[in-house]
């Protein structure tokens, strides 16, 4: 194995089944490139690196006994730090969970743990998962590897990151309404959104319940629709939660590699286009659509006017249900305690201290934007018509994929800003997840793979909408992409075009380099 | 505190209307949304998940049992049972819930539009409309440390047991109840212990009001006539006891019609109900601009029975109890007066295992009615709470049906049972009560006594049987009542015609 840390998953494991490494070796190298990197990235809230280790030997032993091993068994993975872990530490990126350890493991985690993925650590996020930019962290933003002074994209910038450095070969995000693939789309990464309900959602700390979605992050499609395999299926503990029904996500992305999309009829949503995508990001976007042709498939125009006010929707129906989701946090049962600076230690004082200490700008933005919004009065009037527009969007989809396979669009209008850049225009960094959240609204699901860079250089993506329980389309699709661009790239994924080269820790003049940043 | 006005006095110049919304804990095994067992005896904070104890990330899940209870109570009550309902989230801030929200049903509730027809003492019955039963979670237990009697007030620091918290509930909402007049209180009453037998008869909870599985809230306004508009309303809380219902009822007609009088408005609010003086104080407003910001629980899919499933549940409801009354009454052969005194004991159950035990219905309800009864009182406990089973007093009877001890033997052997002493047969044994039934040692009694007196003897052989109540007296009084009174009279009769 010629390098551990820039392989894929596949790879990864490959070389194990043929005994060329070990997990232990490959966990190890993952941790050095941590140490080595994430000083500056802070793409980690917790590295856990003894239990990551030992988790590695147990996979090792159990290979060594031989014993039948699922694929991923002894690949390491990075977890965004909205899941639960047991016996680690789980903060949500907010000082309102600092040092919480978690009694119990999500059913995701569980999953992970079951099929011998080593973790190496939770990864940094906007604080509660509100955020497009890993900015509201309250431990501190996440760089992007492309380049340091931009934003990894939000709320999962450090899973994205992550993956994107090579500080992990996959990750699992959390998406409500773009979080796992507009990270991915400005870090060059792939990002899956699943159909709502086909991953558990049960440990998953919640901020929009009828949004949120457990994901793949990944460096290659394949991989992606690997770890996709795993953690999907029927979970009692969430009564949102689909029944099974069998899937082969993996099995489908590999059928996607040679290339070839004859038949398909491909549909480009006329909202999701021209003012405000940034004209690298729309020339990108037509140049894979091309790709796409060449492949063989069919590409027409659909119509879902409903986009025009989903943006609003969601800004409605997140927040509401986000006010009433972070209503546990009052000091009370775990996580922090504030007592009153000075007068009587009441229960509701001390409810409000905690929150109005624990709780950033941007989580108490949304709490009052929600509790507003789900008041007597206006109930109707905000979260009414909220839901309405979401039943159109919902609508229009059905309609369009009466029509098409999959629906396509640049998955953000622009490539990553710089830090700061939006952080006092609440209204400019919502707009930046005006093309992923009509999937998270519809729940169907949607994968956004990096499709190319612009004039600075740095990546956009490409986002693919399937109908529900689409997935199995959408692999196929993305990896006949994927490697349709592959092939416009000089045979290599795009990853591999700039990160290490700026991030080389032999390099003393390189910022990343944690030896010149002693 | 407002004088009161006699409550006669206010029910003859105001019309009061009633509203009564009863919660019952489920009997089910685990809480409503998760599986920590539904038992709040154990120790503090040991019967959770993380779901009971709202942990960041924790997911609730509907209890089906539950949702078949709920189901069972809208059809016993007359409900349309919904095709499909939702759960809501009520959510305000309070240390005894998790979540800070109460998951429960607003404008969807699982059962509407029932009604319920409740016997007064007098015979009559008042129908009680049911506007809807829903399904909701209960919260924690919080205890004041510090103050005065668990009073919040002057507590240094409050303790909290979440054990409680999630374990389902059904509240069953009445519409306007009008009409009532004079007989508000004995309605109310009438009303919630007719809901009680039901859950009980239903098998959905154990409803042991002291224990508080049943909680009324009681909702009194009072208006100038019949005709006129409803008046304002308080709602009296957590009220546990038939009696504290009543109180609770009468308190609050005096007292609002007092404050009527003054010239003054009734303030919406919530009251508390206090068992020492059966008064009533004020809890904290109430307006209908309370923002409990409900919104469908996002977390739960609608619950939507399946009809073949509810027609399962339809066919398989036990007999409701005022039909069992009637069916029973007319098996057992008791009057209207006796059937409705041991109805209003709660004995009805009691009875009728009795009888099952193998009593006559007539020697069950003497016994549950008399003797036990009054040791009941004099110990202030329920009928159901003695020391003995219907299984035991249903053996007494058969000890006084066999012949082996009468009546007053009997008496001393359920002393002995209620004392713990064992079952009737080996209290029988221990304490030696047994009728003398071996001639022999009467006969010597009878010849002693005979022979110390002999003009007794003299007297009955001459006919005149007079004395002989003497002889047997003193035969029973040397037996400690162990003798068969009718044998012993057989014997002298015998031995003064020999002699």
């Amino acid at each position: 194995m010629s390098d551990l840390i820039t392989a894929t998953a596949v790879e990864l494991s490959a070389a194990m089944a043929a005994g060329e490494t070990t997990s232990a070796e490959i966990t190890r190298a993952h941790l050095d490139r941590i140490a080595a990197v994430d000083g500056d990235l802070h793409a980690y809230l917790h590295v856990n690196a003894d239990e990551a280790l030992a988790a590695a030997a147990d996979v090792d032993a159990r290979r060594a006994a031989g014993r039948e091993l699922p694929e991923l068994a002894g690949v390491p993975i990075a977890v965004k730090d909205s899941i639960v872990t047991e016996n680690q530490v789980t903060t949500c990126g907010s000082r309102m969970l600092e040092g919480w350890v978690p009694p119990y493991d999500a059913t995701v985690v569980a999953k992970l743990r079951a099929a011998g993925l080593p973790i190496l650590g939770k990864t940094n996020m906007d604080e509660f998962a509100m955020g497009s930019s890993t900015e509201f962290s309250a431990f501190g933003p996440t760089r992007n590897p492309w380049d340091r002074d931009r934003i990894p994209g939000g709320s999962g910038g450090g899973s994205a990151a992550a993956v994107a450095a090579y500080a992990a070969p996959l990750a699992l995000g959390s998406d409500t309404g773009g979080s796992i693939r507009q990270p991915a789309s400005v870090t060059g990464t792939i990002g899956v959104k699943p159909t709502y309900g086909s991953v558990s959602r049960y440990g998953l700390i919640a901020m929009a319940s009828s949004l949120d979605q457990v994901g793949p992050c990944s460096r290659t499609v394949t991989d992606a629709a690997l770890l996709h395999d795993l953690i999907a299926g029927h979970d009692p503990r969430d009564s949102t939660s689909l029944p099974d029904a069998p899937h082969a996500y993996a099995t489908a992305a590999r059928a996607g590699a040679n290339g070839d999309l004859s038949g398909v009829c491909v549909g480009i949503v006329r909202e999701l286009a021209g003012a405000g995508y940034a004209p690298d990001v729309q020339a990108r976007f037509e140049e894979s659509v091309a790709l796409m042709e060449d492949a063989g498939a069919h590409v027409v125009e659909v119509a879902c006017p409903s986009f025009e006010a989903a943006l609003a929707a969601y800004y409605l129906i997140m927040p509401s249900e986000a006010s009433s989701n972070l209503a546990k946090f009052d000091g009370m049962r775990f996580g922090l305690r504030v007592e009153p600076a000075e007068g009587p230690v009441t229960a509701e004082r001390v409810m409000a201290a905690t929150r109005g200490a624990g709780f950033g700008p941007e989580v108490k933005r949304r709490i009052v934007l929600g509790t507003y919004a789900l008041s007597a009065g206006y109930y109707d009037a905000y979260y009414g018509s909220a839901q309405r527009v979401r039943t159109l969007v919902q609508r229009d989809l059905d309609a369009a994929f009466g029509r098409v396979d999959v629906i396509v669009s640049p998955t953000n209008p622009t490539t990553a800003f710089r830090f700061g850049e939006k952080v006092d225009d609440p209204m400019a960094m919502y707009l930046n997840d005006i093309a992923t959240i009509p999937a998270n609204l519809a729940g169907v699901p949607a994968l956004s793979l990096p499709n190319g860079r612009d004039s600075d250089g740095l990546p956009t993506g490409f986002q693919l909408i399937g109908p529900a329980r689409g997935e199995t389309n959408l692999y196929t699709y993305a990896a006949a992409l994927e490697a349709r661009l592959a092939g416009a790239w000089g045979g290599t994924p795009l990853l591999t075009h700039v990160p290490m080269n700026s991030m080389n820790p032999t390099n003393p003049m390189d910022p990343m380099n944690t030896e010149a940043n002693r | 505190m407002t004088a009161l006005v006699d409550y006669a006095d206010a029910i003859r110049r105001f019309d009061p209307v009633l509203g009564i919304e009863v919660h019952v804990e489920l009997g089910t095994a685990t809480k409503m949304f998760d599986d920590a067992p539904a038992h709040v005896d154990t120790a503090p904070n040991t019967a959770l998940t993380p779901t009971s104890l709202g942990l960041p990330g924790s997911l609730p899940v509907v209890n089906r049992t539950a949702v078949e209870y709920a189901i069972r109570i809208g059809l016993a009550l007359g409900c349309t049972i919904a095709p499909s309902c939702r759960f809501a989230r009520k959510n305000y801030f309070y240390p005894d819930i998790p979540k800070n929200f109460q998951t429960s049903q607003s404008d969807e509730p699982i059962a509407y539009d029932g009604h319920l027809d409740v016997e007064l003492d007098d015979g009559t019955v008042y129908r009680v409309e049911i506007e809807r039963a829903h399904m909701e979670e209960d919260a924690g237990k919080n205890t004041h440390v510090g103050g005065a009697a668990g009073r919040i007030h002057g507590a240094t620091h409050s303790l909290v047991d979440y054990n409680r918290a999630g374990i389902p509930l059904v509240e069953i909402v009445t519409k306007p109840l009008t009409g009532v007049g004079d007989r508000a209180p004995e309605i109310a009453r009438a009303y919630v212990h007719a809901l009680r037998d039901i859950f009980r008869a239903l098998g959905v909870s154990e409803a042991r009001m002291e224990r508080g599985n049943v909680r009324a809230d009681i909702n009194v306004s009072l208006r100038a006539a019949p005709e006129a508009p409803l008046g304002t309303r308080t709602e009296t809380k957590n009220v546990n006891s038939f009696r504290s219902i009543e109180r609770a009822v009468r308190y609050e007609v005096s007292r609002q019609a007092a404050v009527l009088d003054a010239g003054e408005a009734v303030l919406q609010e919530t009251r508390h109900f206090h068992e020492d003086d059966g008064s009533t104080s004020s809890g904290r407003p109430k307006s209908d601009a309370d923002d409990y910001r409900y919104f469908p629980e996002p977390d739960l899919v609608p619950v939507v029975p399946d009809p073949a499933w509810v027609r399962e549940i339809e066919a398989n409801l036990p007999e409701m109890p005022a039909a069992r009354r009637r069916r029973l009454q007319g098996e057992w052969g008791y009057t209207e007066l006796e059937m409705r005194d041991v109805v209003n004991a709660s004995a009805i159950d009691l009875i009728e295992a009795t009888v099952a035990a193998g009593a006559s219905p007539a020697a069950a309800r003497k016994w549950w009615m008399g003797e036990l009864a009054r040791t009941a009182k004099d110990e202030g406990r329920a009928l159901e709470e003695l020391a003995i089973t219907p299984a035991a007093v249903g053996e007494l009877q058969q000890l006084v049906d066999s012949g082996r001890i009468n009546d007053k033997l009997a008496r001393q052997v359920l002393t002995g049972v209620l004392a713990g002493e064992g079952t009737p047969e080996e209290v029988l044994v221990a304490r030696g009560l047994e009728i003398v039934s071996d001639d022999g040692p009467l006969l010597e009694v009878i010849d002693a006594t005979l022979a110390a007196q002999p003009d007794i003897a003299e007297k009955i052989a001459a006919g005149n049987l007079g004395p002989i109540g003497a002889v047997i007296g003193a035969v029973m009084k040397a037996t400690r009542g162990q003798a068969d009174a009718g044998r012993v009279r057989e014997l002298v009769l015998e031995r003064v015609a020999g002699s």
